[in-house]
């Protein structure tokens, strides 16, 4: 299968990868998909003011997981909450070229996203 | 060395340049219809099909006259299945196949189950072997074939061919062997091993795509099979249709040099391919060989790499031609039906490699691999949640996955 310019540029130099404190109040986790489907990505944001402030992921999957989960990360840097909730699977589908069948990977980093901002959310006694 | 190294050899493989030769020609100069009775160009045709013949029937040591040219092993797999179910099918309608056979039998079992026969299919324990016990308890009097494959093309794991022609003796069945991947890299002796009907094909032993034989055993006991191709009764009326000559003719001489060269040639690329596995295993860690350890084909290397999917490691390895059981490279989106049938677990099988070593690698291409692989893997690993875990002492297994 051929990949577009954009997925391969991901594949090689991935945006932000590696890990932030779970633990820590200020961050927020989404660990979606599942190793017997063969993708899993954790996404994690840093929180300041309603903001996103930073954003680290990590991604086991093809080489369209791994880019739809750099693009998340790069695309919720600098937006409020709100924004990054408003981020769509279609779009990531079309800045990514993603073929039909490469469209669950798209769902999955969406997930991520809400996960992760759910996640800061629960931990702030807000309703997720 | 020139890039990108092909290491896909059951896939299928390089023509070798003296078949190439041997084939030309067959296309200019003496290009004739070997069912041409009348004229030189018929004759010179149907001399180079007979001579083929008998360097492809020799592979194997059969007789010529029992091989039958098909258009490749796909298509002598369903005319030994179907041909055998149909003709003997007043003495019985039961089938016996395992369940990692290739899908060119288990299809055409399928389809023969929708016609009404029966079909067992014996499961393999976690390194692709059958039971042989199990195999004997599954005849009844009313099985006319057992279909078991030589070596398997994803795991290489290869089938006691010998043990299986005795039982299937023994009990009065037929045995079919699709020979495909075995043909050629092991010892594969019809008479030795009491094979019925063998499938193999040129393209993976360095000869040409699109020609194929069936061996059909002719005597003791003679086997007939009902065709499934009409229209000229070429091929002793069990396969019509204008002979590919050049095909032909390069299937011999693939076959005239496997039968010359293959016993010092598997021995290289079995070194090879255990250079490949030390090479890995020695750089990194949680790499699980699937498949049997010793009983394999000779250039078979199939390799899970954990916390690592499969796609993401051929993307990795750009320059090296392979292939994987992951389902993001099959057009099903499910992992690899065998290694499931060996109790792989899907997250295993997603993360697994087969690399196939051939006749025309070299020892700085294993090497290149080797390097390529490590980086690949431990670039991967690094941003893989899973292995994250692990290292935290985590037990993936234990966490509540939203399978999806």
């Amino acid at each position: 299968m051929a990949y577009s310019k954009k997925v391969i540029d991901h594949y090689n130099n991935p945006r932000n990868v590696g890990s932030l404190d779970k633990q820590d109040d200020s961050v927020g986790t989404g660990l979606v998909g599942a190793p017997e489907c063969g993708d899993v990505m954790k996404l994690q944001i840093r929180v300041e003011d309603d903001h996103i402030v930073d954003a680290k992921f990590k991604t086991f999957g093809c080489g369209s997981a791994i880019a739809s989960s750099s693009l998340a990360t790069e695309w919720v840097k600098g937006k409020t909450l709100d924004e990054a909730m408003e981020i769509r699977n279609v779009d990531i589908v079309e800045e990514l070229s993603l073929p039909p069948v490469k469209i669950h990977c798209s769902v999955l980093a969406e997930d991520a996203i809400k996960t992760a901002i759910n996640d800061y959310k629960s931990k702030h006694g807000q309703a997720g | 060395m020139k890039t990108p190294i092909y290491l896909d050899n059951h896939a299928t493989t390089r023509v070798d340049p003296r078949v190439v030769e041997a084939m030309l020609p067959h296309f200019t100069e003496d290009f004739g219809n070997a069912a041409s009775r009348n004229h030189a160009f018929g004759w010179v045709a149907e001399e180079a099909v007979e001579q083929a013949r008998e360097q492809v029937a020799a592979l194997i040591g059969a007789g010529a006259k029992e091989v039958v040219f098909t258009s490749g092993a796909t298509e002598s797999d369903n005319a030994a299945l179907v041909g055998v179910a149909e003709f003997y099918k007043e003495k019985g309608d039961h089938i016996i196949t395992a369940t990692i056979e290739h899908k060119a039998v288990l299809d055409t079992c399928q389809m023969l189950e929708q016609r009404g026969f029966r079909v067992t299919y014996l499961e393999v324990d976690e390194k692709g072997s059958i039971d042989l016990e199990q195999l004997e308890a599954a005849i009844t009097d009313k099985t006319t074939l057992i279909s078991l494959m030589a070596a398997n093309n994803e795991i290489g794991t290869l089938h006691p061919l010998k043990e299986i022609g005795a039982i299937a003796r023994k009990h009065g069945v037929l045995f079919h062997c699709d020979a495909t991947q075995g043909v050629g890299h092991q010892k594969i002796d019809v008479e030795e091993m009491n094979i019925d009907l063998a499938s193999y094909t040129a393209h993976k032993i360095y000869g040409p795509k699109g020609i194929g034989a069936l061996y059909v055993r002719r005597r003791k006991p003679r086997v007939r099979i009902t065709p499934i191709i009409y229209g000229g009764g070429h091929e002793r009326g069990i396969r019509s249709g204008t002979l590919n000559v050049p095909g032909i003719v390069g299937f011999g001489k693939a076959a005239e040099l496997m039968l010359a060269d293959g016993p010092t040639e598997n021995q290289r690329i079995r070194a090879l391919r255990d250079r490949l596995r030390e090479g890995i295993t020695r750089e990194i860690d949680f790499v699980y060989l699937n498949g049997h350890a010793e009983f394999r084909h000779p250039g078979n290397l199939n390799l899970s790499f954990a916390f690592v999917e499969g796609e993401s490691m051929l993307m990795g390895i750009d320059d090296i031609a392979v292939s994987s059981g992951s389902a993001c490279t099959s057009a099903s989106l499910e992992p690899s039906y065998v290694l499931r049938a060996l109790g792989v677990g899907d997250d295993l099988a997603h993360s697994s490699i087969r690399f196939g070593v051939g006749r025309f690698n070299t020892e700085e291409e294993i090497d290149h691999t080797i390097r390529r692989v490590v980086e690949t893997v431990s670039r991967l690993r690094d941003m893989s949640p899973l292995y994250e875990l692990a290292q935290e002492g985590v037990d993936i297994k234990s966490i509540q996955w939203n399978a999806h």
